[in-house]
């Protein structure tokens, strides 16, 4: 079965017809997801770069951890439901962008890798894991990240 | 003039051939959009931690000065990409007003950094493992927040044509803060 009725369905319900028809209501929501980028930023470099042996190295990465939690899910809690009204607005148009797809695809495995991997190793280094393994957990929670972010700005441009 | 200069730098091979381009301009947009979570995601580490909003155990001179080189970093970026941005349609972007708004931000954030760095930040010795900064520190450090929030948001307004000088009748003061050519003049 295709997909595709529901992504009509999701660009016509009511809620988007009447964001499509306010002036400011899309540009305010487009900012809000881009405030919510600048701080997820934050909140994932300061472990990653840790991981990584960079940026605040004389702490333990779990107090980093612990202390950018916060800020990582307040930044999704912003960027997932301002992602989704953005999606809506363009539903067909996003069914048929493969870039889309790639984002989405990234999306899931970065949220499931960082709240299962990458959140154990970063809690656990001090009580002793490779510096190794730790190296390869924030090179791919960038990586992941990083082609979410790139995705990302592709599926919003003309 | 400005604006005869930026119409001149308009007509120079290199602005044409960017502002014709698709996929070089998309490559400068999305470094430009995506360093956002590098440069303004570092500096507000260090906001939030003057605030004492986060990474309060960690002493304030040790988040400058560790993230100072990926904020740096973060910042040549922003700078070399938005300023290409600009050189691709250089008249345009000067007569916008959110651009206007936003290279005000800009300086304003300079000026912030500026008087942080000379006058609070020097004395930092005094305070820095204090979970929460005294007031001079929190006061930069909630301004900063302010401004990058402020940048971020008449950033992506540049992209809406509400206020363009071609789109008359504007206001009055729209006109003049863009410095639009108007008829009677």
């Amino acid at each position: 079965m295709s997909l595709l009725p529901f992504f009509e369905w999701c660009e016509n319900a009511d809620l988007i017809v009447a964001m499509r028809s306010s002036l400011w209501l899309f540009p305010a929501i487009e900012s809000l997801h881009l405030l919510g980028l600048a701080m997820i930023g934050g909140a994932l470099l300061v472990v990653d770069l840790r991981l990584l042996g960079f940026g605040l190295r004389r702490q333990p990465v779990a107090t980093l951890a612990r202390d950018a939690e916060p800020w990582l899910l307040g930044s999704l809690g912003v960027m997932l439901p301002t992602g989704v009204l953005l999606f809506m607005s363009s539903a067909v148009k996003c069914y048929y962008l493969p870039v889309f797809w790639l984002k989405m695809a990234t999306l899931l495995t970065a949220l499931a890798f960082t709240f299962s991997i990458r959140r154990r190793v970063a809690m656990a280094v001090e009580t002793g894991v490779h510096p190794g393994r730790a190296r390869v957990v924030g090179s791919a929670s960038i990586s992941l990240w990083l082609i979410v972010a790139i995705a990302g700005r592709f599926v919003g441009l003309p | 003039m400005l604006l005869a200069f930026f119409d001149w730098l308009a007509t120079t091979a290199g602005s044409i051939a960017l502002h014709e381009s698709l996929h070089a301009y998309r490559i400068v947009s999305t470094v430009h959009v995506v360093t956002l979570s590098l440069f303004v995601g570092t500096a507000s580490l260090l906001d939030l931690r003057l605030l004492g909003a986060t990474l309060r155990s960690v002493p304030v001179s040790e988040v400058a000065r560790r993230l100072r080189p990926w904020t740096m970093a973060g910042f040549a970026l922003m700078i070399a990409s938005g300023a290409l941005l600009f050189y691709a349609n250089p008249s345009p972007r000067y007569q916008n007003l959110f651009f206007r708004v936003k290279m005000a931000m800009l300086v304003a954030a300079g000026i912030n950094a500026w008087l942080f760095h000379r006058q609070v930040f020097p004395r930092v010795a005094d305070w820095d493992s204090d979970p929460v900064p005294p007031r001079r520190a929190r006061m930069a450090g909630g301004l900063a927040l302010a401004l990058w929030a402020a940048m971020i948001v008449s950033g992506r307004m540049i992209a809406y044509d509400w206020f363009d000088c071609s789109r008359q009748p504007q206001s009055a003061l729209v006109n003049l803060l863009q410095g639009c050519r108007t008829e009677s003049h």
